[in-house]
C-alpha cells in the first residue's frame, strides 16, 4: 500500500526525515518496501525567467524566447498565450522526465532549436490549469528550483501491510503508528455536516435478508449534486497514493477509503428500481455485469446488493455497471457496510476479482468505523458537488458480539518474551496504539481492544504488540537450555550423504532436478502402456505442461540434464541425483514418496593428454561405478545378471544388467536405449544406473572385523578355458568360488578372447587363482593337485575345453 | 719419511676434493695409485727405510692406499651419477594423471552446514513429505480455509485437500503430534511454490526448526538464531529482529542480516536497504499448541524457517536462482 507522508502530516505531526521514519515503521512490523520523491521528476526544473519574446519564423502561434535560467540563458520554443518578457514561469529543462512521460530533448520546432520547455501546472502535474504558462509570482530567482520555490516535499512509502494489519490499510491507522512511534497524539480529521433537509426513511429502505454475510450496512443520500471532476487538491492526494481521479462523487468514496479504510460505495439513486437496497446472496448462475464490464455468471454463495428489484452491486467487491455514477447523475446514496471476511474472499475468488475494497474487507474491516467514514464522505459529497444532504442515516445492525476485554498477565508477558518491563511500562506501551487498559492488580491488566483490531484475540496477540512497540531489539539475546551433547542424524541421512560423498570422489556431480516432470517424459522414455510409473500425480494448477506431474521415475529428469549439457558442448558428463519419486496409493491420501538414485556417465572416459589416449566410456564403466559405491559403503555380496529383453523399455537390450542383493533387486545398470538417447538429442551413447536408496542404506554396512594379516606367502595359478561364447563369465567366476576350496583367497579374471584360433560361437577366458594357507607355506604339489581339481570341475561343469 | 707418505695423503685428497669429472679422477687414480703412482713408488722404496720403521710405514701406507681406493671410487660413483642427472630429467610441469573430481550440488552443501550447526547444538534432523495433507500445510498451522494468509504462499494442488507443501512448517505438527515436549527438531526439505520469475523457482529448498520446551522464551529464538547466523557467516554479522506476521508464530519476527556483499551501504542485492531478509521466525502460536494437545501454560517454543537458495546465493555469490535447477556442468563443477 501507498502512502503519503505529506497526507499523513493532516494526522499527526511528523517530525523525523522520511527515511528515519521509514525505518521506524519498518522496525514497527509495518515494512516499508520502498521510499519515493513525489517530486522527483521535478528535479530538473527551475525558475526561468522570460528575457525576450520573439515571433518563431515558421509558425504563427510559436514564439521564440530567451529564457534566464539561473546559469545562462536558453532559447526556448513556446507556445503558450501568457508568455511575455519578464514572467518567471517553470522551466524544465533538457532530461526532464514529464508526468505523461515525455522525456525532454534538445529539439528544432520547426527549423528553431529549442533547449527545454516552459511548463504549464497540467504539464507539471502540479494543478489543473493547462490553458497557459504556470506564472510564479513571489520574484524567486531564476535557476531556483521549483521544488524549493513552490516547496514541493513529499515521500511516497511503498508498505508491504502483513495480511494481520487491515487497520494500517488506511492512512490514519498508519498515522497512529507513527503517533506511538514518536509519542504524540494524532488528529483525526474533525468535520462537521452541512445543513440537512427531508428525512432519508420517507425516502429509502435498507433489508439486510443476509445477516451472516453482512451484518452491518449503513446509508446516507445526497440530493441535488453535480457530478464533475474533483478539485485539485482531491485530485493530487489521491494520485500521490497512485489511484486516478474519476469524478468527484468517485473520488470522496476513494478518499474516504484511503484515509479511514472503510470502502464505501456510490449508487446513482435514481437507477435503484424501487429506490431501495436489498442485501441477498444470488441465484444460482444469476448474470450480473460488474463495473469493470464484465459479463459475469454469480451462484449462492455471492452476497448481492440488489434495488427492489434486480442486482447492482457485488457486496464488498465491486458496484454494477446498472447503478454507476454518470455526469448526469444528482441523487447519490453511499453505502458504508460491514461483510463477512470469509464471504468476501470466496467471492473475489470465484471471481477472480481482487479490488480494493475486497482486499480490505477480506481482512477485517473496523464494524465501529462504518457511520464515521458514511458522514465523512455524505459531508465532502455534499460540498464538493455542491448537493444538500438527506437528513437522517440508515443503519442496519446485526452485530451481536461486544468489544473484546482480555486480560494480561505482567509475569507471562515477560516469561514468553524473555523481558523485564513493568505493569506501567506495558500499559503505555498498549494506550499508545489507542487500546483501553486499566490495572488489574499489581500483577496483571485488562485491556480493552480496538475495534479496528480486528487481529487481536488472545493475551499472545497483546505481547506481540508490547513486543513490537518496546522494539524487538531491545529484548535480550539469551540461549535456551539445551542438552549438553548433541545429536546424532538417521541412519538414512549419513547414508544418503555417504553416498553423495563417494560418488563425488568418482568424479560424479551432483545435479537437483524439478520434482514434476512433463506427463509425456513416460512416452520419451518408452515406458509400457501398463507400466505402474505411468501413474502420476498430476498438479491440477501447474505453471506449465512441463512441469505438470510429479515424477515416478529420475530418469527423465537426469536426461534432460544431459541434454540440456551437451546441447552447450558439454558432451562429457557424470551427473547424480538423489530424490524422491511419488508413487500413488489406491489406499493412502497421499503418494508413496521412495527416495531414488541415479548416475549418468556419457561421453569420455579418460581425455586425451601427453599419457593417455581418449577413450570413450562404456558399460564396465557404470557397472564399475556401482561396484565401487558398494565396496566404498560396505555392500559386499551384490550380483550382476543381464536383464531379460523388455524389462525396462528405456534401457539397450543385452547392454543392460539388474542388480541383486541376496535375491532382491536393487537396480538395474547399464546403457540407454538409442531411440531414447535420439529422443533426448545426447548424440552419443549414454549409461545409467538407477537404485533405490533406501534399499542401499539398509544393505550398506558399517560394522568391521579385522581379519588377521596373512603370515604365509601366497601362490597364484592360472587357467584358460574354452567356453561358449553365451556362457557368462562371471558364472566360471561364481563356480570356482562355489566349490570352496579353503585354500583359493582370490579369482581374478584378467582375459577373454574370442576370433582365431578360438573356434567360432567359442571364446577363452583367462582367469588367476590366488592360493594360500594361514597355517603353513604351500608346495607346489598341494596346489597344482587342488589347481588340477578346480580346472576339471569346470571342464565337467560348463563342456569346456583346454587351449590346443 | 712418515711426513712424505701423509703430504701424499693431504695431497691426494685435495685433488680429489677438486676434481669434477670422471677423467680427473681416472688420471689421479694413475698418479697416485697406477704402477707408477706415488703410492705404490712409496711401497716399492720401503725397504730404504730403517728397520725398525718398516713394518708401522708399511701398516700406514697399505690403510692410505685402501682408503684412497675408497674415496677414488666413491667420487667416481659420485660423478658418473651427477652426469645421468643431468640428462636424465622429466618434465615436471607436464600434467600429471588427476582423479577426476565431482561436486556436491550447493543447495546440498549449504543444507548439510545448516544441520550440522544446529545438530551441535542439539537438534534432531527429521524430514517430512513433499506432498501433504492440507491439514498439515494450513490448518494444522492455523492458516484456515479463506484466510487471507493463504495469499502469502501460491500453492500447488493436488487435490482439494492435498497440497504440494508450500513450505516444511507441516513437520512442525507431524513431530509434535508423535511425541511430548521437548522437542527439539530441524527440518530441511524441498518446497514447492506456483510462482516462476527471476528470482522464484516453482520448487525451492527451506529448513525449518523448532524448540518447545518450558520456560522458552522471544530472548531465546534470538540467542539461538544469533547463533546460528554468527557460524553461517562470520561472528561480525549484525543482525536486526523486526516485527511481522506468520499465522503459526505469534509473536512473529524476520530476521534481517547486514548485507553480506555491501557490509550495509546498500546494493543491488539488498535492494539498497543495507539489510538481507534471511529468516522467518517466532514464538509457536498457542492455537498450534491447541491443534496438537500441548498444555498452553505449561510450554512455549519458537519456530523458524529459512530458505536454503537465498542462503547460498549469499555464501557463494550466485546471481540467478534459476541455474540451480538447470544443472549446467559448468556450474555444478565449481562448487
Amino acid at each position: 500500500m501507498k502512502v503519503s507522508v505529506n497526507w499523513l502530516k493532516e494526522y499527526v505531526p511528523i517530525d523525523m526525515a522520511a527515511t528515519d521514519l521509514a525505518d521506524a515503521l519498518t522496525m514497527a512490523g509495518l515494512e516499508v518496501e520502498a521510499v519515493e520523491d513525489r517530486y522527483a521528476h521535478l528535479e530538473t526544473v527551475v525558475v526561468g525567467q522570460v528575457v525576450d519574446v520573439l515571433p518563431h519564423p515558421n509558425a504563427e502561434r510559436l514564439k521564440l524566447c530567451r529564457v534566464d535560467g539561473g546559469n545562462g540563458m536558453v532559447t526556448v520554443v513556446c507556445g503558450a498565450p501568457n508568455v511575455m518578457t519578464g514572467v518567471r514561469a517553470p522551466l524544465a529543462r533538457v532530461g526532464t522526465r514529464l508526468p505523461d512521460g515525455t522525456l525532454l530533448a534538445k529539439t528544432v520546432i520547426r527549423g528553431e532549436t529549442s533547449e527545454g520547455m516552459l511548463c504549464s501546472e497540467v504539464e507539471l502535474g502540479l494543478g489543473l490549469d493547462g490553458s497557459g504558462l504556470m506564472l510564479l509570482e513571489g520574484g524567486f530567482q531564476p535557476g531556483t528550483s521549483l521544488k524549493t520555490a513552490l516547496n514541493l516535499f513529499d515521500c511516497i512509502f511503498e508498505i508491504g501491510l502483513t495480511p494481520n494489519r487491515p487497520d494500517c490499510l488506511s492512512m490514519l491507522g498508519v498515522a497512529r503508528e507513527i503517533a506511538a512511534i514518536q509519542g504524540v497524539k494524532m488528529n483525526p480529521p474533525v468535520f462537521s455536516l452541512p445543513d440537512v433537509k427531508g428525512d432519508i426513511r420517507a425516502l429509502t429502505s435498507v433489508t439486510i435478508e443476509a445477516p451472516g454475510h453482512c451484518p452491518r450496512y449503513a446509508a446516507r443520500l445526497v440530493d441535488l449534486i453535480t457530478v464533475a471532476p474533483s478539485p485539485y487538491w482531491l485530485q493530487d492526494r489521491l494520485r500521490s497514493v497512485g489511484v486516478r481521479p474519476i469524478n468527484n462523487v468517485v473520488d470522496v468514496t476513494n478518499f474516504v477509503m484511503l484515509e479511514t479504510g472503510q470502502p464505501l460505495h456510490a449508487f446513482d439513486f435514481d437507477h435503484l428500481s424501487g429506490h431501495r437496497i436489498v442485501v441477498r446472496t444470488a441465484a444460482d448462475q444469476e448474470p450480473f455485469t460488474t463495473l469493470d464490464q464484465k459479463a459475469r455468471r454469480l451462484s449462492d454463495q455471492v452476497l448481492m446488493i440488489c434495488d427492489g428489484e434486480k442486482p447492482v452491486a457485488v457486496g464488498g467487491v465491486m458496484g454494477g455497471l446498472n447503478s454507476e455514477i454518470e455526469d448526469a447523475t444528482t441523487r447519490v446514496l453511499i453505502e458504508s457496510a460491514c461483510f463477512d471476511p470469509i464471504s468476501i474472499r470466496k467471492t473475489s475468488k470465484a471471481l477472480g476479482l481482487n479490488t480494493d475494497a475486497s482486499h480490505r474487507f477480506e481482512r477485517g474491516v473496523d464494524p465501529d468505523g462504518t457511520l464515521f467514514a458514511l458522514n465523512r464522505a455524505a459531508g465532502l459529497m455534499a460540498e464538493l458537488g455542491q448537493g444538500r444532504l438527506v437528513e437522517g442515516v440508515i443503519d442496519e445492525d446485526f452485530r451481536t458480539s461486544g468489544p473484546l476485554v482480555l486480560s494480561l498477565g505482567v509475569r507471562s508477558t515477560n516469561d514468553l518474551l524473555g523481558t523485564d518491563l513493568d505493569r506501567d511500562r506495558m500499559a503505555a506501551l498498549l494506550e499508545s496504539i489507542d487500546f483501553e487498559v486499566q490495572a488489574d492488580g499489581e500483577a496483571a491488566l485488562q485491556v480493552r481492544v480496538p475495534s479496528f483490531r480486528v487481529d487481536v484475540t488472545r493475551p499472545q496477540d497483546l505481547m506481540e504488540e508490547v513486543a513490537r512497540l518496546s522494539g524487538y531489539n531491545q529484548i535480550p539475546t539469551t540461549f535456551p537450555m539445551l542438552p549438553a551433547q548433541g545429536t546424532t542424524p538417521s541412519p538414512m541421512m549419513v547414508r544418503r550423504n555417504q553416498v553423495r560423498e563417494i560418488l563425488c570422489g568418482f568424479g560424479y556431480s551432483e545435479a537437483v532436478n524439478y520434482s514434476f516432470i512433463s506427463a509425456d517424459s513416460c512416452d520419451r522414455i518408452q515406458l509400457d502402456a501398463d507400466d505402474p510409473r505411468r501413474h502420476h500425480i498430476s498438479l491440477l494448477n501447474p505453471i506449465s505442461e512441463e512441469q505438470s506431474v510429479m515424477r515416478t521415475t529420475l530418469v527423465p529428469g537426469i536426461l534432460e540434464a544431459g541434454q540440456r549439457n551437451i546441447a552447450r558442448q558439454q558432451n562429457n558428463l557424470r551427473l547424480f541425483e538423489i530424490g524422491k519419486v511419488f508413487l500413488p496409493q489406491s489406499d493412502a491420501p497421499l503418494p508413496l514418496e521412495k527416495e531414488m538414485l541415479v548416475g549418468l556417465w556419457t561421453g569420455r572416459r579418460a581425455t586425451a593428454t601427453w599419457h593417455t589416449r581418449e577413450a570413450a566410456c562404456d558399460f564396465f564403466d557404470i557397472k564399475g561405478t556401482v561396484q565401487g559405491l558398494a565396496l566404498a559403503l560396505g555392500l559386499t555380496e551384490l550380483s550382476f545378471s543381464a536383464m531379460p529383453d523388455g524389462q525396462c523399455t528405456y534401457m539397450r537390450a543385452g547392454h543392460t544388467a539388474q542388480v541383486f542383493h541376496d535375491g532382491g533387486m536393487l537396480g538395474i545398470v547399464g546403457e540407454v536405449d538409442v531411440e531414447v538417447v535420439n529422443t533426448y538429442s545426447l548424440k552419443q551413447p549414454a549409461f545409467i544406473f538407477e537404485l533405490e536408496v533406501e534399499a542401499i542404506g539398509r544393505l550398506a554396512s558399517d560394522s568391521k572385523q579385522m581379519a588377521p594379516i596373512p603370515r604365509f606367502p601366497s601362490t597364484a595359478r592360472d587357467i584358460t578355458v574354452i567356453v561358449d561364447q553365451t556362457i557368462e563369465s562371471g558364472r566360471l567366476l561364481d563356480a570356482v568360488a562355489q566349490f570352496g576350496e579353503k585354500l583359493v583367497e582370490d579369482i581374478y579374471l584378467f582375459d577373454v578372447f574370442a576370433g582365431d584360433p578360438i573356434p567360432a560361437g567359442k571364446k577363452s577366458v583367462s582367469f588367476r587363482v590366488v592360493y594360500r594357507s594361514a597355517e603353513r607355506t604351500l608346495e607346489d604339489e598341494t596346489v597344482n593337485a587342488i589347481h588340477h581339481h578346480l580346472t576339471h570341475r569346470l571342464i565337467d561343469e560348463f563342456g569346456a575345453a583346454l587351449p590346443a | 719419511m712418515e711426513n712424505t707418505l701423509e703430504r701424499i695423503y693431504a695431497d691426494a685428497m685435495e685433488a680429489l676434493a677438486s676434481a669434477t669429472d670422471v677423467d680427473a679422477v681416472s688420471d689421479l687414480s694413475t698418479q697416485y695409485l697406477g704402477r707408477k703412482g706415488h703410492i705404490t713408488h712409496y711401497l716399492r722404496n720401503i725397504s730404504s727405510l730403517p728397520v725398525a720403521e718398516r713394518p708401522q710405514a708399511g701398516k700406514r701406507a697399505n690403510e692410505i692406499k685402501r682408503s684412497l681406493e675408497g674415496e677414488f671410487k666413491n667420487t667416481l660413483t659420485r660423478l658418473a651419477n651427477v652426469s645421468k642427472t643431468a640428462t636424465d630429467r622429466i618434465d615436471v610441469s607436464l600434467p600429471g594423471r588427476v582423479p577426476e573430481k565431482g561436486s556436491l550440488h550447493p543447495i546440498t552443501q549449504i543444507t548439510n552446514h545448516i544441520c550440522n550447526i544446529f545438530s551441535q547444538m542439539g537438534f534432531d534432523v527429521v524430514e517430512g513429505p513433499e506432498v501433504e495433507t492440507d491439514y498439515y500445510n494450513f490448518e494444522a498451522l492455523n492458516i484456515p480455509k479463506n484466510h487471507p494468509a493463504r495469499d502469502m504462499q501460491d500453492t500447488f494442488y493436488v487435490s482439494d485437500n492435498v497440497v504440494l507443501r508450500t513450505h516444511t512448517s507441516p513437520t512442525q505438527p507431524r513431530v509434535m503430534e508423535k511425541q511430548p515436549p521437548p522437542v527439539r527438531i530441524i527440518a530441511p526439505g524441498k518446497v514447492y511454490r506456483c510462482d516462476s520469475d527471476l528470482t522464484h523457482t516453482p520448487m525451492f529448498h527451506q529448513v525449518e526448526g523448532l524448540l518447545v520446551d518450558r520456560h522458552v522464551s522471544f530472548a531465546d529464538l534470538k540467542g539461538t538464531l544469533t547463533a546460528f547466523i554468527h557460524q553461517m557467516f562470520d561472528d561480525q554479522t549484525t543482525l536486526r529482529f523486526r516485527p511481522s506476521f506468520f499465522p503459526f508464530t505469534e509473536p512473529s519476527a524476520e530476521v534481517d542480516i547486514r548485507c553480506v556483499i555491501c557490509r550495509g551501504k546498500g546494493c543491488r542485492v539488498c535492494s539498497q536497504t543495507g539489510w538481507l531478509e534471511i529468516l522467518g521466525s517466532g514464538m509457536v502460536h498457542p492455537a498450534v499448541f491447541e491443534n496438537i494437545g500441548y498444555d498452553t501454560n505449561r510450554y512455549t517454543g519458537f519456530a523458524f524457517g529459512m530458505g536454503v537458495e537465498r542462503i547460498a546465493m549469499l555464501k557463494y555469490g550466485i546471481d540467478d536462482i534459476r541455474r540451480y535447477f538447470d544443472n549446467d556442468y559448468r556450474f555444478l563443477s565449481q562448487f
